[in-house]
């Protein structure tokens, strides 16, 4: 990776959810996979799908449309797993798709936006105009907790 | 010269030499007479002395020097062992101990030793009046055989002439055409084991079985038969050309110019010597002690074997992969390849496992000297059994299982056994015995330290938990004897009267059982009131490779550890009764509860108009449960992997494996399941 972008660009990945795009940060984004057979582990939270083999390792996975207590859909050609990590916890998100890497100049991220539709904006850390696009900025802490 | 490559490869061996050395000297505080353990102790001290010197550890040189010179002059019969020598032995080998430590806590190895050295400069040079202890007649008669003896062995030969023995050099020459010679060579020996002992042989026995050797080899032997029974007896074994027996007469003392003369020979004495124990040796421990010179060893760092460990687990991974993948191809030559593939990796799996195991005996071998410290300190007589020092265990759970055993061994030295004359006056003998036993059963190991004390005290230990707020009124009623007796495992809990310097602080037996179940395993005590306790450890035998039994519950996967199933059965449903609300069945005329998978792990249900119940029966402890599920698929071996940190404590889930065909497939937690 080239670290040579500067200060003022953040770069991101964008995925679909239902109507929007939302990013997350690369660096804490580790892999996209494509859907595989999950796991379902009994007793957990219902967000939480269950746990794949991810090259070996046994990995948890939330459906982050059922985290943002949206519409559930059934899963589709295009579904994706987003292997984002914390510190030391790897987790997968299922998303409706994964759409782009971007960089987003830093000051066209504005902090916490006035309207921000159904879902609880306790995930979001602030919102991002690019062209027409609207990319919301997701964190990885609260989806986590 | 730069030492400081081999400073680790030092310590490490200094430690063992160490080591060897303590052994030796309880061997020889037990057998005072015993010239064979000095030689031991000397050969260690020895080593000791040159390897610190090159290293530039003058004081642990200089140390080991002045105890070598004690020794040696115990060797030679000039001082006899008494336990005040043995005494000032044991402390100097303290001292070095605590020099070795600091070196290798990066410190420079100096102490000060003067009064220990100036108390083995006394034994040296004042207390040489008594007698020897092995007396030993000199003959001078000159020796027929052309064998020659080391000194021990003659001592051997001679003390075993005084008793009524006699010693015959047999030699026996295999027929040229012999096939299988060592086949032969252990037929003979085992005749001759069958006549009398045999102590030595040329060339050496490890050379022997090696087929090493030509037609012709002489053997030791010591008997009460006569020489002619001894030469029909050996001739009946098959291909055996000629046999001539000659008895040993008078062994003549001049042994040192000959090895001397023959220095080649003399190490291979040595080697003999280094395997033949006081006692006269039966033929099986020959062989055993002989791996211990034969065998080379390498020193692996602990890390290398992790690394390797992981790396295999991925093999093993996608070994059930090319498995599942080969049934489904059905192509022969692949199912071939696949089998072997399986089974070789299977032989790599057993190495890989006992690579990282390490006989608990490297944790057991420091307790007789802490036990004789403590007997001391105590004023108590006791005496430690230990049983079972070969039992392995993986190399992590080793090292973290030494401390809880001293505190087990101290606390029951300190309030398990009783003062000498209070044994006495309960009609006990006035020595105690602690019993330090380790062994296998199934997937675990158990130590067990068991004393003839005075067992636990229930009111006692009652009275000081409702005193210090461990338990209340009420939950004493429902308190069973066990739970009773762990109470004394609780944090803040001491029944001793008096706090001493050994134990009664309370804090050691719940650091005790916190480190024991963070290695996954668990505690129990037993005990009878007037005559002693037993404290249990069970601990798991590997953490990483289990053998698990894959069950179907709907169209999900679980795995349930091999160690805890009891059996697998098929009950008809109308054969279930019900008790309480609870559905059990009646297993081999056990009331056995039934717990149904589908309901615990809600997995969605769809209809089944089965007639039969398919079933795992586990246990924890005495206790056992059905688990109902639908259908068995089959044993498996399965690298246990962690659900990750995102997900901790699900209920019943010990953990997650990968199956051959990718999927991931739950671990069933037996424990959590049965109360």
């Amino acid at each position: 990776m080239s670290e040579t972008s500067a200060p003022s660009a953040v770069k991101v990945i964008a995925f679909q959810l239902v109507d929007k795009e939302y990013a997350l940060p690369v660096h804490q984004v580790y892999s996209i996979e494509k859907l595989m057979h999950i796991t379902r582990v009994p007793g957990t939270v219902p967000f939480v799908k269950g746990v794949i083999n991810l090259r070996g390792v046994v990995t948890p996975i939330i459906d982050l449309r059922s985290r943002f207590g949206l519409t559930d859909e059934k899963y589709d050609d295009t579904t994706r797993i987003i292997i984002a990590a914390l510190d030391d916890t790897e987790v997968g998100l299922i998303v409706d798709g994964a759409n782009d890497v971007l960089d987003i100049p830093l000051d066209a991220i504005e902090p916490q936006p006035e309207v921000v539709g159904s879902m609880g904006d306790e995930y979001i850390t602030g919102v991002a105009k690019l062209g027409k696009r609207l990319l919301i900025m997701l964190s990885l802490e609260k989806i986590f907790k | 010269m730069d030492t400081n490559q081999y400073l680790e490869i030092f310590i490490e061996e200094s430690k063992e030499h160490l080591q060897a050395m303590n052994e030796h000297l309880l061997g020889l505080e037990k057998d005072p007479g015993n010239i064979g353990i000095v030689n031991e102790v000397f050969r260690s001290a020895h080593t000791l002395k040159g390897m610190s010197a090159t290293m530039g550890y003058e004081d642990l040189a200089d140390l080991t020097h002045k105890m070598e010179n004690v020794l040696d002059a115990i060797r030679n019969h000039k001082i006899a062992v008494t336990l005040e020598i043995m005494d000032i032995v044991f402390s100097s080998v303290d001292d070095l101990e605590a020099m070795v430590n600091d070196i290798s806590s990066g410190g420079d190895g100096k102490r000060d030793v003067t009064e220990i050295v100036t108390k083995l400069l006394e034994i040296e040079q004042g207390e040489t009046l008594l007698p020897p202890v092995v007396t030993r007649e000199e003959p001078s008669v000159s020796l027929k055989s052309d064998l020659q003896y080391d000194e021990f062995e003659r001592t051997v030969i001679e003390q075993s002439k005084e008793q009524g023995f006699t010693c015959y050099e047999v030699a026996i020459f295999l027929r040229a055409d012999c096939v299988l010679k060592a086949a032969r060579v252990f037929m003979i020996f085992e005749v001759l084991e069958k006549c009398g002992e045999v102590i030595k042989s040329v060339p050496p026995t490890e050379k022997l079985e090696e087929e090493k050797f030509d037609e012709y080899f002489t053997v030791t032997l010591i008997t009460q038969e006569p020489a002619e029974d001894i030469e029909d007896k050996v001739k009946k074994v098959s291909e055996v050309d000629q046999v001539t027996v000659i008895e040993v007469a008078n062994l003549s003392m001049n042994g040192p110019h000959q090895e001397e003369a023959a220095p080649a020979q003399e190490q291979k004495q040595m080697d003999v010597k280094q395997e033949t124990k006081p006692t006269v040796k039966k033929m099986d421990d020959v062989k055993e002690t002989k791996h211990a010179v034969t065998n080379k060893t390498i020193r692996v760092n602990i890390e290398r074997l992790d690394i390797l460990m992981n790396l295999f687990e991925e093999l093993v991974i996608d070994r059930g992969r090319l498995e599942s993948i080969s049934s489904e191809l059905n192509h022969s030559e692949l199912n071939e390849t696949v089998e072997h593939m399986s089974r070789i990796s299977g032989d790599l799996q057993t190495i890989i496992l006992n690579m990282r195991m390490v006989p608990v005996e490297t944790v057991f071998n420091r307790f007789p000297k802490m036990v004789r410290q403590l007997t001391r300190d105590l004023n108590k007589q006791v005496n430690l059994e230990i049983i079972g020092a070969e039992t392995e265990l993986d190399r992590t759970v080793i090292d973290e299982i030494g401390d809880p055993l001293v505190h087990l061994i101290r606390n029951a030295m300190d309030h398990g056994i009783e003062m000498p004359a209070d044994r006495v006056a309960k009609g006990k003998s006035a020595e105690g015995t602690v019993k330090l036993k380790a062994y296998h059963s199934g997937n675990h190991v158990f130590i067990e330290i068991e004393d003839d004390g005075a067992g636990i005290n229930k009111d006692k230990v009652l009275r000081k938990a409702l005193d210090k707020g461990i338990v209340t009124e009420e939950q004493v009623l429902t308190l069973s004897d066990r739970q009773i007796y762990e109470l004394i495992l609780a944090s803040g809990f001491s029944t001793a009267d008096s706090v001493s310097d050994l134990s009664g602080r309370g804090v050691g037996l719940d650091v005790v059982k916190t480190t024991i179940e963070s290695l996954g395993g668990s505690i129990t005590i037993d005990s009878v009131e007037g005559s002693g306790s037993i404290f249990s450890i069970q601990l798991p035998l590997t953490l990483s490779i289990i053998s698990v039994m894959l069950v179907e519950v709907e169209k999900e996967k679980y795995a349930i550890p091999l160690s805890s199933i009891i059996e697998t059965a098929i009950v008809k449903k109308d054969e279930v009764l019900n008790a309480h609300n609870q559905q059990v069945i009646d297993f081999r005329g056990k009331v056995v509860p039934l717990l149904f998978l589908e309901n615990i792990f809600s997995v969605p249900r769809q209809d089944d108009n089965d007639r039969f119940y398919s079933i795992v029966i586990v246990r924890k402890g005495e206790k056992m449960a059905g688990l109902v599920v639908d259908s068995f698929i089959g044993q498996k071996e399965v690298v246990l992997k962690s659900l990750g940190n995102y997900l901790t404590n699900v209920f019943a889930i010990s953990g997650a494996t990968i199956l051959g065909d990718g999927q991931v497939a739950l671990i069933v937690d037996c424990n959590a399941l049965i109360k």
